[in-house]
């Protein structure tokens, strides 16, 4: 391709190549384990929903139970067929009796192992058969509704109430958002289940619930039907419930999820075994599904300054871009994250930043890539504020970017008002269209500063990489080199939760869902 | 009105010295319209602004509409009577920190930070312990004679306590970024009755910072100080150092 920043092809290569054998490092202690989680995720996909009558999820009574009777080694596919041949009851009818205290699994006659495999096969071709459904009735609406044009604008809507956020999301896609991600309530990632039923009343946001999923999927679609636009809905697939938030995403037709292979680990202290793990399950239910993740590496430059650490989040995308690779994920629903964090006083910090963007674009040219906003150096001076998402815009639109989280003016004050998301979305409109095809228009100055920019990002992650190939994903994150944040192989929350699969072990999702819907 | 400033009745000003001009941003639930404008208008008139003018009114979508108003306010205060109770310390750099721990304490002092409850934002928290510090001032990790240990984020108040006594700490700093349905208040309080519980309380200095702090919130709620935004590594650590040496415990 045709580089505007005169990048050496050869290092990209070199630099997916290390990432590449990374990923495979790990993807080996990935096919050997599994976890609470994934259990759940496996009984919710065979139809396993509900709460028990002290308000525990059924999802994880099944799977509780199955630990407690040492059999998670052989996945809940198994007990959970078994049960059915044995006594004829639905997945969700086998989850109440063991709610009930009527059924223990380990006492359930044994059948052949083929018998169960085909009983359980048949529930889930079916779930996966619903699932395909989705994707198709978003394939149709895109082509009968249309969508806006790239940038997507992104917004979140955040009041903790999922009936008022429907208000508001509703108002922002009548300003003409794109996007819009329903917040989630603080905390729920250290959750080891998820939680039941709408919410009405949570700290900043509501819980990624499958109710919340499915009043905002309609909220959406109607407001979708009146404007003549379909309207992507956005959630958070991370924390200890990783792939079951995916299965419901992917049930409840949600487009975009925030899914990063690293960033509980590093962010929310979660053991890295459950993350790695996890994320492998939850990437190919939301490949199969179509939707769009997002990773976090604009994260890293909350807490590592931008300038500086810029190279770690091009090497965490391309360690990032390999496990969605993996997980069969498509480069077209691999959104990488990047963010325009650099201190604003700093002389020439817009090139710099225009440097980077072009880089992301031009290395991952098929990734609808995620844009994050200035949110590290807003102040409470809203009027500059509105200047620092101007010009983030305008490097936006330059560069090409994919899914443009916009900036508020009340950043760093309160989650938005209804008039910050209209004021944002109006910066961004007027922005994209005045200058829409600017980015075709230029080029630049031969070794100039922005060129030699995202030469220098571009060479110090090769060279990072290289390096992390040589130790080990662990240890270069036991190091602390990722956002400057130390974690321990045995460290964290939910190791608990992570066991070796037995010889016997099977989950018949992954061979149903890898490498997307054909 | 007069021109000249009388600092007994200070008002804002807009080009000209008691102009009272005020600027106006808000959303009424009401369609866009003549009659939006008018209520807007009236709004002002009874927030006692005198000469309200809309300049701007937009449809936000939902039958809502935003505002933009200028209008003179006829309010006056007294500037100089005004109190407003602030941390009572000296402010030093690190290099005068660092000097006076030399001089004063003798032996390295541990502070041990996080950010507690539910809250997931760690960006003051860092600002203040990590060796980066924040916009040119650098933190707590970077003090000779500080030992600063940075637990990170969603710390549970019981966590946070029992490795404060494990880490024998002079102070323990907390921050609270999310603010939302006074979630802080209830976290901040839950610590120090943990703490008295426990019998702790006075045995070291306890902080907690963040946006929304005040030295005046943070004292009301039973914190040795509270500091707000535009605070950084130095002004905690001139407080910690000084209380250290006040209480007898260099």
């Amino acid at each position: 391709m045709n580089s505007k920043l005169n990048l050496d092809f050869s290092v990209v290569e070199q630099a997916r190549n290390s990432a590449k054998n990374i990923a495979l490092d790990i993807q080996q202690f990935i096919d050997k384990h599994t976890t609470v989680a994934v259990e759940r995720t496996v009984a919710r996909l065979l139809g396993v929903d509900g709460v028990d009558d002290i308000e525990r999820p059924l999802p994880n009574v099944i799977v509780d139970h199955i630990k407690e009777i040492g059999g998670l080694a052989e996945g809940a596919s198994y007990w959970i067929g078994n049960a059915m041949i044995e006594t004829g009851k639905s997945p969700q009818e086998i989850a109440e009796a063991i709610a009930a205290g009527q059924m223990d699994l380990s006492k359930v006659a044994k059948a052949p192992m083929a018998d169960v495999q085909a009983a359980v096969n048949k529930v889930a071709t079916a779930t996966v058969a619903k699932i395909k459904a989705n994707r198709e009735e978003r394939d149709a609406y895109l082509e009968r509704l249309g969508e806006g044009p790239r940038p997507y604008l992104y917004v979140i809507v955040a009041t903790g109430n999922i009936y008022e956020d429907i208000l508001q999301a509703q108002a922002a896609a009548r300003q003409g958002a794109d996007i819009i991600a329903v917040i989630r309530t603080t905390g729920q990632s250290l959750l080891d289940y998820v939680p039941y039923g709408p919410t009405t009343e949570g700290f900043g946001g509501t819980y990624a619930t499958q109710a919340n999923f499915k009043l905002m999927r309609k909220a959406l679609d109607e407001v979708g039907e009146e404007i003549g636009k379909y309207i992507r809905l956005c959630n958070y697939c991370s924390g200890l419930c990783m792939p079951e938030i995916a299965a419901m995403g992917a049930v409840e037709r949600l487009d975009v999820m925030l899914n990063d292979a690293l960033y509980g680990i590093l962010f929310r202290d979660i053991n890295m075994q459950r993350t790695l793990v996890d994320q492998f399950f939850s990437r190919i239910i939301n490949g199969f599904a179509g939707i769009i993740i997002n990773t976090g590496e604009d994260n890293y430059l909350t807490t590592a300054d931008a300038v500086e650490e810029a190279h770690t989040v091009l090497a965490s995308q391309f360690i990032n871009e390999q496990f969605a690779v993996l997980a069969g994920l498509p480069e077209e629903q691999m959104g990488l994250g990047h963010a325009f964090e650099m201190n604003p006083n700093i002389e020439d910090g817009f090139l710099m930043e225009l440097a980077q963007a072009q880089m992301a674009k031009e290395i991952f040219p098929n990734a609808p890539l995620k844009y994050m906003p200035p949110t590290k150096y807003k102040t409470g001076n809203i009027f500059k504020g509105h200047i620092q998402d101007a010009l983030f815009n305008m490097v936006a639109i330059t560069t090409g970017q994919s899914l443009q989280l916009l900036g508020m003016l009340t950043e760093a004050i309160h989650t938005p008002l209804l008039q910050d998301r209209a004021l944002s979305i109006e910066n961004a409109k007027y922005i994209f269209n005045n200058m829409r095809n600017f980015g075709n228009e230029i080029e630049f100055k031969q070794d100039g500063m922005i060129q030699k920019r995202a030469q220098k990002v571009l060479k110090e992650a090769a060279d990072m990489l290289v390096q992390i190939d040589s130790e080990g994903l662990i240890a270069t994150i036991e190091q602390g080199k990722f956002a400057g944040v130390k974690r321990a192989m045995d460290g964290g929350k939910g190791l608990n939760g992570v066991t070796l699969k037995a010889d016997t072990y099977f989950n018949p999702f992954i061979p149903l869902m890898l490498g997307g819907a054909k | 009105m007069s021109n000249t400033l009388d600092l007994t009745k200070v008002k804002p000003y807009g080009d000209t010295l008691n102009d009272g001009m005020v600027q106006f941003s808000f959303t009424l639930p009401v369609p866009h319209g003549d009659e939006g404008k008018e209520a807007a208008r009236q709004l002002l008139l009874k927030m006692g602004i005198e000469e309200p003018q809309v300049v701007h009114a937009e449809d936000l979508g939902v039958g809502y509409t935003m505002f933009t108003l200028y209008g003179k306010c006829q309010h006056t205060v007294d500037y100089t009577s005004i109190h407003v109770p602030k941390v009572d310390v000296d402010i030093m750099d690190k290099y005068g920190v660092e000097d006076f721990i030399k001089e004063n304490i003798k032996r390295d002092i541990v502070i041990v930070g996080a950010c507690t409850g539910t809250d997931a934002h760690t960006v003051g928290i860092d600002a203040i312990m990590n060796m980066k510090g924040f916009a040119g001032h650098y933190g707590l990790e970077r003090y000779k004679g500080i030992e600063a240990i940075n637990l990170g984020s969603q710390v549970p108040n019981e966590e946070f306590i029992a490795k404060a006594v494990e880490l024998n700490a002079d102070a323990i700093v907390v921050s609270q970024v999310v603010t939302q349905k006074d979630v802080h208040i209830k976290n901040l309080t839950n610590l120090i009755e943990l703490l008295e519980a426990e019998g702790l309380r006075d045995k070291m200095i306890v902080i907690c910072g963040g946006p929304r702090i005040s030295h005046e919130l943070a004292k009301e709620l039973g914190f040795d100080a509270g500091f707000g935004a535009e605070t950084y590594a130095e002004h905690v650590a001139s407080f910690v150092v000084n209380e250290i040496v006040d209480k007898g415990r260099a």
